[in-house]
């Protein structure tokens, strides 16, 4: 009975903060309407977030399914330095290689590109989605790709047709934990984005306690914390058993 | 469609060698091309820059001159830099050990399969799933004397007669900040913890208990020795993770009150963004690097 009741207490310490956020947005639903005209509007920010998740998440799953491919199933020469090179990715912290990151971007003409800081998401996201990829690759037995190979397929349609089909769990946790970072990461595109109107959503949302257009709205702000964490609650719940597998399958560990 | 691939597969199996392991090192490569031009673009090409240009007068615009060692030999002079290592080592020794604290617990609650029980394991994550600073905007907001209902809430019980300044002293504004991180990342942490939990054996329990153990003595003889490499796991990712804060200082306390909440990442931004000095901030960057990575590497060691 105790512990019930300490289990129900934390969950209302947990989920109260967000019914709150819900709430104070609704409770006056014009808080909504004055983000659509606040800076560039929110339609601005948030359709720069879509394009930077999409892109994200669709690289993350192109590069690291061919890949995880080549790690899985073939022998080339500097495979375990490629492999060692990608996993240092999650030794370095994060916030160090921003700032050599947005000159080096400068050079490439993609300084304050939503395209090159989804490149930037698609390297952070390398590591885990690559071991995620090597490893579902590694699970499929290899008569099913031989099978393939010796009907005449080349390794490539046996790749696409076949191949994809089997690892498709591990391209849904890969593809999710892809887009629960790009939405919401707020240091790179600070960083690295420096026009208004290719702000994301993160770095528009925290402007408006920074009073950028006018004093600041409470009630607006909650709007936006809305908004943002919305579809990430949804993708969650929906898809809670693929992201608890990108837990389990160690790919954490590094 | 299966079966028809299997028969041709026989077929052609018994002809000349399979033509399938022809240029098969090319062909791993080119798979491979994708993952090596971002890994060597973005982020070991990175990684050579940030050296060159903690080696360089680097300003945010106009051209660069080499300098050295003068970016590194100023650090030890920069007065916002040393404070912020201190506060950051002290938010990170607090913010680990509670984040251990409330993440194991929450992990002992919730590790048996129980009916209901993945109810409360969503509840305690569901705050993970929504984005950091998302989570430092909401508190912000519901902390906020005129407009959150925490204040209202706690005069209502009579626990406080005025508005708390929750991010108006030092120690308050760590105090806030903490309570952020324990609601944004517990459940995360609970998450990695219950991986491990669950990889201990039914029988090793079972057997503990038929030899007439207690709670407390099956906790700390077999729990907690079998939870090790996963404590480890997580307290690596804590320390790394609160050594590099960045998101609840800038967006939560925006370093203050008087900059007592300023972390070290905060000072690399700053001297970037707002010095323009890009070499500086190289410098700061190369020396955090190293540090954290020898962090890492010494806990790996240490704990594993």
């Amino acid at each position: 009975m105790s512990r019930h009741l300490t289990l129900g207490a934390l969950a209302v310490l947990f989920l109260f903060p967000l019914v709150w956020s819900g709430y104070a947005s609704l409770e006056d639903p014009s808080n909504y309407l004055e983000m659509a005209s606040y800076g560039e509007g929110v339609g601005t920010y948030a359709a720069n977030s879509v394009l930077v998740s999409a892109l994200t998440v669709g690289g993350t799953l192109v590069v690291s399914a061919l890949g995880g491919y080549a790690f899985a199933r073939f022998d080339f020469p500097g495979k375990n330095l490629l492999f060692l090179a990608t996993l240092a990715i999650l030794m370095v912290p994060y916030a160090t290689i921003l700032i050599p990151l947005y000159v080096l971007l400068g050079y490439l003409g993609l300084q304050n590109s939503l395209v090159g800081l989804s490149l930037v998401f698609v390297m952070f996201q390398l590591p885990f989605a690559l071991f995620m990829m090597r490893n579902a690759f590694e699970g499929i037995p290899r008569e099913l790709e031989e099978a393939a190979l010796v009907d005449g397929c080349g390794t490539f349609r046996a790749f696409s047709r076949i191949l994809l089909h089997a690892v498709r769990p591990a391209l849904v946790t890969v593809g999710l934990f892809a887009f629960l970072a790009s939405w919401n990461d707020f240091f790179a595109p600070l960083i690295l984005l420096n026009d208004g109107s290719s702000f994301t959503l993160p770095v528009a949302v925290v402007s408006m306690t920074q009073g950028t257009f006018g004093a600041i709205d409470y009630g607006m702000l909650q709007a936006g914390v809305m908004v943002m964490a919305i579809p990430c609650l949804i993708l969650f719940i929906v898809l809670q058993r693929h992201y608890v597998r990108g837990f389990m399958s160690g790919a954490l560990r590094g | 469609m299966t079966l028809t691939i299997t028969k041709s597969g026989r077929q052609a199996a018994r002809g000349a060698p399979p033509a399938r392991w022809r240029g098969r090192k090319a062909q791993g490569w080119l798979y491979a091309a994708p993952t090596a031009v971002i890994v060597g673009v973005l982020f070991l090409a990175p990684l050579v820059l940030v050296g060159w240009m903690s080696l360089n007068r680097w300003p945010l615009l106009g051209p660069a001159a080499f300098n050295a060692p003068d970016n590194y030999t100023k650090i030890a002079s920069n007065p916002l830099f040393v404070d912020a290592v201190l506060f950051t080592l002290k938010y990170t020794a607090i913010t680990t050990v509670l984040l251990s604290a409330v993440a194991l617990g929450l992990a002992l609650l919730v590790q048996e399969r129980r009916p209901g029980v993945g109810f409360f394991r969503t509840a305690f994550f569901l705050p993970g799933a929504v984005g950091f600073a998302a989570a430092a905007l909401l508190f912000y907001g519901m902390l906020n004397p005129d407009f959150g209902p925490v204040d209202p809430m706690l005069q209502a019980l009579g626990i406080t007669s005025e508005p708390v300044k929750w991010i108006g002293t030092p120690n308050m504004a760590l105090f806030s900040t903490i309570m952020l991180v324990l609601w944004r990342f517990a459940g995360f942490n609970m998450l990695i913890l219950l991986t491990g939990l669950q990889a201990i054996p039914v029988e090793v329990y079972e057997a503990a208990r038929s030899d007439g153990a207690n709670r407390w003595q099956i906790f700390t003889r077999i729990t907690l020795p079998l939870l090790r490499p996963t404590l480890a796991l997580m307290l690596i990712l804590s320390v790394t993770g609160s050594l590099l804060a960045f998101d609840q200082f800038f967006i939560f306390t925006n370093g203050g009150p008087d900059n007592s909440t300023v972390s070290m990442v905060m000072v690399v931004y700053r001297d970037a963004f707002f010095r323009f000095d890009l070499g500086g901030a190289a410098a700061l960057s190369v020396v955090l690097l190293v540090g954290l990575v020898g962090l890492n590497t010494l806990m790996m060691r240490r704990l594993r």
